[in-house]
């Protein structure tokens, strides 16, 4: 009877300890499931990487011919982007400058001035701005701005100038929320005791907030001018794309940049052509540069958070 | 005195956002209202006679998109959000996969578009499809699937997965059962704020698919609409005269913004009110 009671014990033991057994089989299964899920970002990198250098090898194989060509002339077999890709970054900078202009200003009054109410209106609005369909920014670029500027600076309207505007609309969100995020972080006892000693709020923002936002700040802006570089459909509206590019001498006249020459030449490139080798190679020289500025970005805001915590420590 | 000019000065520039943001909404709402009616809606479009044309397969062709590229990006992303965040030991895996999902956000939309015209189109043999563009536009929105499910999973309290697991649960029920219960609503902002950019993408679109198929798809590998795409082309491409392109242009740029209103205002609201519970207001 006894002996019984301890064998059902036992087989009960056992019984338990398989369930835990199969129990924790499972969860090992699931954790492997949810690893193989979370290694899929890197997979796609590499996919996306592999696939675009395989394109565009005899393109990327002319070496200086290609990157420093410059010409590029799709039906004489002359692919050089250096005039694209110094466009590219004339929009670029324009566009950052003003984004900063506008940008910066903004963040400093929603981190420090705003009051609730306001705050509540502005953030929104700024968190929407972000999701606009390029698209239809680009839509509205061609329809207000690039005829107000052939009407009031002269040129066929299509300009640097246009593509300035719409692409500071883009990138302001971004430059906005980070650069605020980052005078946020600014600890409050820096303020505490710098209007302890009888500074006044502006000189406060000016000589303590600011400086010790900056790296945020500048993080804000590479991270900014990578989204401009990398936008397609709002520029590719209202910079005009001539046919042949060139290196620009005024902010009056239509240019070609990296994205927009891809979106417009896809669609006659014949498969398999030094013409297609050419615009992959193109991708690969817009995700290089916007690699690089994600890097830039992802290095400043490190060493922000070690200068801060070093700061701390100091303090 | 000067600081109240300052201040002034300071409240006029962070007004410029709004007055865009409204300036462009205002705009294409009062242009595109003009042409907007249940015929436009309702019809196909017509390259030849343009009067006679709607938007009806770039609507719905749009949706499929989306779609498609949601079946694809949410339960992968919400997988590697639950692993990064629940999982993940600190390692140089791990290091390299926050860096790679970093990496995919940063990737220019067209350049995804090139990779999904070499992969899915020619490589896999989809051609211009459905699937196609709903898998190229998943990549670019699984980033943001992924970063939203690790922080809405991050930020539940550690106290509710102690009680759990104090009540005997294992890790998988515990996260099943408490963790995602609570961390769903941020989730979904997330997911809705990436579905609102994936809806208004059109290099990739364009690329990937044709987008101006006047028929509704049949099956995931025919071509299909696509509204942003109609935008572009029906300015530049089509040869009809420039004012009826535009008056197109406007009313598909109504609908445009007005689906991509809907989704991100419901995903505002919806991370507003899950800030407050968190806060246990």
């Amino acid at each position: 009877m006894k002996k019984q009671q301890q064998q059902s014990a036992t087989t009960r033991f056992r019984s338990f300890k398989t369930r835990i057994a199969r129990g924790s089989t499972k969860e090992l299964l699931i954790e492997k499931a949810l690893f193989v899920s979370g290694i899929s970002s890197i997979l796609i990198v590499f996919f996306i990487v592999a696939f675009l250098v395989k394109e565009s090898l005899p393109a990327l194989a002319l070496g200086r011919v290609f990157l420093l060509g410059m010409r590029w002339s799709p039906g004489h077999n002359q692919f050089g982007i250096l005039p694209t890709i110094i466009s590219t970054f004339v929009v670029g900078l324009g566009a950052l400058a003003i984004a900063a202009a506008v940008g910066i200003p903004t963040a400093v009054y929603l981190a420090e001035f705003a009051p609730p109410w306001l705050r509540n209106v502005i953030k929104p609005c700024v968190d929407l701005l972000v999701g606009i369909p390029s698209v239809i920014l680009g839509f509205f670029g061609l329809m207000v701005f690039v005829p107000f500027i052939r009407d009031h600076f002269g040129g066929c309207g299509e300009s640097i100038l246009a593509g300035w505007l719409i692409l500071s609309i883009m990138t302001l969100p971004h430059v906005i929320s980070i650069s605020e995020d980052a005078i946020r972080g600014v600890p409050t006892a820096y303020r505490e005791a710098s209007l302890a000693l009888g500074a006044t709020d502006l000189v406060t923002i000016r000589l303590l907030i600011l400086p010790n936002a900056r790296s945020g700040i500048l993080a804000s802006l590479i991270l900014g001018m990578g989204n401009a570089i990398g936008e397609t459909m709002a520029v590719l509206m209202v910079i005009g794309n001539p046919h042949i590019p060139w290196i620009p001498h005024s902010v009056l006249e239509p240019v070609r940049v990296l994205t927009s020459t891809i979106v417009l030449e896809y669609s006659y490139m014949v498969w398999g052509s030094m013409h297609q080798h050419a615009l992959f190679a193109i991708g690969v020289v817009l995700f290089v540069i916007v690699a690089v500025l994600n890097i830039a970005t992802t290095a400043v805001l490190r060493e922000r958070t070690t200068t801060v915590i070093k700061g701390a420590v100091r303090g | 005195m000067k600081t109240g000019v300052i201040k002034a000065i300071l409240c006029a520039i962070s007004l410029i956002s709004v007055v865009v943001l409204l300036g462009v909404v205002f705009y294409i709402l009062m242009a595109g209202a003009r042409v907007v009616s249940p015929g436009f809606l309702f019809r196909s479009p017509d390259y030849i006679n343009f009067e006679e044309g709607g938007i009806f397969p770039q609507i719905v062709g749009s949706l499929y998109l989306l779609a498609v590229s949601l079946l694809f990006a949410v339960p992968l992303g919400v997988a590697s959000g639950i692993y990064l965040a629940e999982y993940a030991p600190r390692n140089i895996v791990t290091m390299c996969t926050r860096l790679f999902v970093e990496c995919l956000a940063g990737i220019p939309s067209v350049v995804i578009g090139l990779f999904g015209l070499t992969f899915f189109v020619y490589y896999l043999g989809f051609g211009p499809s459905v699937l196609s563009g709903g898998l190229s536009l998943g990549i670019m929105i699984l980033p943001w699937t992924v970063r939203a499910s690790e922080e809405a999973i991050k930020s539940v309290p550690s106290t509710y997965r102690a009680a759990s697991l104090a009540l005997g649960a294992s890790k998988w029920q515990t996260i099943r059962l408490v963790v995602l219960k609570s961390a769903y609503p941020g989730m979904i902002t997330g997911i809705l704020l990436g579905a609102g950019k994936a809806i208004g993408e059109a290099a990739i679109v364009l690329l990937t698919t044709g987008g101006l198929a006047t028929f509704l798809p049949h099956s995931l590998f025919d071509d299909v609409g696509s509204l942003p795409v109609y935008i572009y082309l029906v300015l530049t491409v089509i040869p009809a005269s420039r004012e009826i392109g535009e008056a197109y242009a406007f009313g598909a740029s109504l609908v445009l913004i007005g689906i991509f209103l809907c989704i991100s205002i419901f995903a505002l609201l919806l991370r507003n009110r899950y800030i407050k519970r968190l806060r246990g207001e």
